[in-house]
């Protein structure tokens, strides 16, 4: 019973700070700007079990993705054992759905596998980080805190499968060593199992309550903390692949309020509705504010894998840009302002924006919208249009393009053509022009 | 060999509809098609082959105006829109229903951006057009004229990355030449000319070296002798990119329509 009792208060302690954590992020999300609503729900689902759980785009790298794949494959298995671990927990029962029979036989022996499986991979992952001098985990806005990060996530991994682990090796002894009947099957527990042949049966149940609470712990401490690491993309991937653009990488989002402006220009005597029309602060992205929701979300569902960084043209060239610095600048950006915002209102200022004080508008101009970074992004960020919309901000509110840019726009402005030709010369290349006689 | 040449007279809309006659296709152009002397080549060799191939096709000429593609990349929306809002009304006035063109920045923004501005088209990029002509059999080439040499294939990113067309080019490619042999990055993963997004107009930003020339390396690599694209952009990227490399007397590049056009002998 106490322990029941116990467990009840690590639950609602843990289900509190996470309630806590929602509400704020929900309050960070309204500031943010109303998209197109989603549609084609039958398209998001087919490319979600695609790309989440087939795990198609990290796999462009087969070996690390392949490491990563039985990483998620194996968490999605683990996950139902952990239900089962909640319920135990809750009622005071054993091992619960162990009348689901040889189902149980199959989540729990694959469980298993992959908690050791996972527990060599994460090592790896470690030593990668630690030791091996891997380009994308380098650049300006891999901090030290950022290393960090990283490493207390794999290492939480780390002691969860440790202690899945423990508590199987420990249960399976316990139920062959006593009178309690064995449910589940348990390949690798087994095996480890013999390395504790000589322990009396108090400590085997000692060592196996051990293992139990460290990992139902652990599980609970890994959701409060993920929401405010760089692994809350084990929260955010899934449903920030679900909702990610469907449209071809190439397609920029239109601005309406644009076009309304430009429709009047062109045709002064159309007719205007007054009342449909949005309020429109600025044009273009400057803060965190300006963001669309999606954006947002792309920044917390990032987890700085730096797929994106190491293969765009300006970052391999040496140019300051880097995708996965926007996507995590933004985040941090939200991080500072937000509150503000929250607590004082639309107008509040703290001097400070995301362009200039995060994100030089020299990284903005070297993008050449390639988009390899949202074609290789794991979970289907979108950075070039972010850059575009800081572009937009930049060309329209400031008329800040670089002077290059600027006489392209008056040329076409002009004369239609980015260079200085005459629009009366744009059949010349015609001129003179023979071919030969069919035979 | 005979040596009397046809001379072509590219129709324009305009001429067109005063005729009362009405094409299969608008050509666009584009800025570069028409003004960029290394593209206008590519211009000339596409329209040869659309004449050998009796393809009822005009172009608008001097009604023709930048696209507004370079514009809205580079962050001005209100002149994109602009350009896209006046050549929708051209296109729209001419009842234009398919869009050929060479460009694949401009077959970008015709073919996603435009449809939401009012101007909805089927919009065909020349290598698309050339493979199904040659999938339906009117179109046949021979290995002839490139033997002996190697090939190789940059991918524009605005044909595949953002519209996923990798096939098309290289089905050309490998009707007309025996020895095609891929860049280490290349289809979904190749590596960028450089030139997009306003950077074609632009001094780079400060870094170690410039795309263009990552890119040309890469190809070099592949040991060929003819570094083929399938954009105006790449085109001046690569061309450069051999120039800088002094490479430009042994190695060559081609847009797809010029390699069929040597292949057909125009």
């Amino acid at each position: 019973m106490l322990k029941q009792v116990l467990f009840l208060l690590a639950l609602l302690v843990t289900l509190g700070v996470f309630t806590y954590t929602t509400l704020r992020l929900a309050a960070l999300f309204r500031l943010t700007k109303k998209t197109k609503p989603i549609k084609n729900i039958g398209q998001r689902i087919k490319r979600t079990l695609a790309v989440a759980f087939g795990q198609t785009r990290i796999l462009r790298k087969p070996v690390l993705g392949m490491m990563h794949a039985l990483v998620f494959w194996g968490f999605c298995l683990i996950l139902i054992g952990s239900l089962d671990m909640l319920i135990d927990g809750l009622f005071g029962t054993h091992r619960v759905l162990q009348f689901l029979g040889p189902v149980y036989d199959v989540i729990i022996a694959s469980g298993d596998i992959f908690a050791f499986l996972i527990f060599l991979i994460i090592i790896a992952f470690l030593i990668m980080r630690i030791f091996m001098n891997i380009r994308r985990f380098s650049g300006a806005e891999m901090t030290h805190q950022s290393h960090r990060d990283a490493n207390i996530a794999l290492t939480l991994i780390l002691l969860l499968m440790l202690s899945l682990l423990g508590m199987n090796t420990f249960y399976y002894l316990e139920s062959v060593n006593s009178f309690h009947g064995l449910a589940g099957l348990y390949p690798v527990s087994k095996v480890l199992s013999t390395m504790f042949t000589g322990f009396s049966l108090t400590h085997i149940h000692t060592l196996h309550e051990v293992n139990w609470w460290t990992h139902i712990l652990l599980i609970f401490i890994f959701a409060n903390y993920l929401p405010y690491s760089k692994h809350f993309h084990v929260f955010m991937s899934i449903p920030n692949v679900f909702l990610s653009n469907l449209d071809p990488l190439g397609k920029l989002t239109n601005m309406e309020s644009i076009t309304k402006e430009v429709k009047m220009m062109l045709d002064p005597n159309a007719a205007f509705d007054e009342s449909t029309e949005e309020e429109v602060s600025r044009f273009g992205v400057l803060d965190a504010e300006d963001v669309s929701w999606k954006n947002y979300l792309d920044a917390l569902a990032c987890t700085q894998c730096g797929r994106c960084t190491d293969v765009c043209p300006a970052n391999i060239t040496g140019k300051k840009l880097s995708p996965r610095k926007i996507v995590m600048d933004l985040r941090s950006r939200m991080k500072e302002k937000g509150p503000g915002l929250i607590k004082h209102g639309k107008e509040y200022t703290d001097e400070k924006s995301l362009i200039r004080d995060y994100i030089s508008p020299e990284e903005l101009w070297a993008c050449t919208t390639c988009n390899a970074c949202a074609r290789e992004c794991p979970i289907n960020i979108n950075h070039p249009a972010l850059i575009i919309d800081m572009r937009r901000y930049l060309v329209m509110e400031e008329s800040a393009a670089p002077s290059e840019l600027n006489a392209i726009f008056s040329n076409i402005e002009n004369n239609g053509a980015p260079w200085q030709f005459s629009q009366e010369d744009r059949m010349a290349w015609a001129d003179d022009l023979f071919m030969n006689k069919k035979n | 060999m005979e040596n009397d040449r046809i001379k072509i007279d590219v129709p324009t809309m305009a001429d067109m509809t005063a005729a009362g006659q009405e094409p299969e296709f608008l050509l666009w152009v584009g800025s570069a098609g028409a003004f960029d002397d290394r593209y206008k080549k590519v211009t000339r060799a596409f329209v040869k082959i659309l004449s050998w191939l009796d393809i009822n096709y005009a172009v608008l000429g001097t009604e023709e105006s930048s696209s507004g593609d370079v514009v809205r990349r580079a962050g001005n929306e209100m002149l994109f829109q602009m350009q896209a809002l006046s050549n929708i009304e051209i296109l729209n006035g001419y009842g234009i229903k398919k869009i050929l063109t060479c460009d694949p920045h401009a077959y970008n923004t015709f073919l996603n951006e435009y449809p939401e501005l009012g101007g909805k088209y089927e919009v065909i990029h020349h290598t698309k057009f050339l493979q199904d002509l040659i999938n339906s059999g009117k179109l046949s080439l021979s290995q002839e004229f490139f033997s002996g040499q190697r090939l190789t294939y940059h991918d524009p990113c605005y044909l595949g990355r953002a519209n996923g067309e990798y096939s098309a080019p290289r089905l050309i490619i490998n009707t007309l030449a025996s020895d095609f042999k891929e860049m280490k990055r290349n289809r979904s993963f190749a590596l960028c000319c450089g030139a997009g997004g306003g950077q074609m107009f632009k001094e780079a930003e400060a870094g170690d070296k410039e795309v263009f020339i990552e890119r040309t390396e890469e190809a070099v690599e592949s040991g060929a002798d003819i570094i083929v694209t399938a954009c105006p952009y790449c085109m001046v990227m690569m061309t450069d990119g051999l120039k800088y490399k002094n490479l430009e007397n042994s190695k060559k590049t081609y847009d797809i329509a010029e390699l069929v056009a040597l292949s057909l002998g125009l």
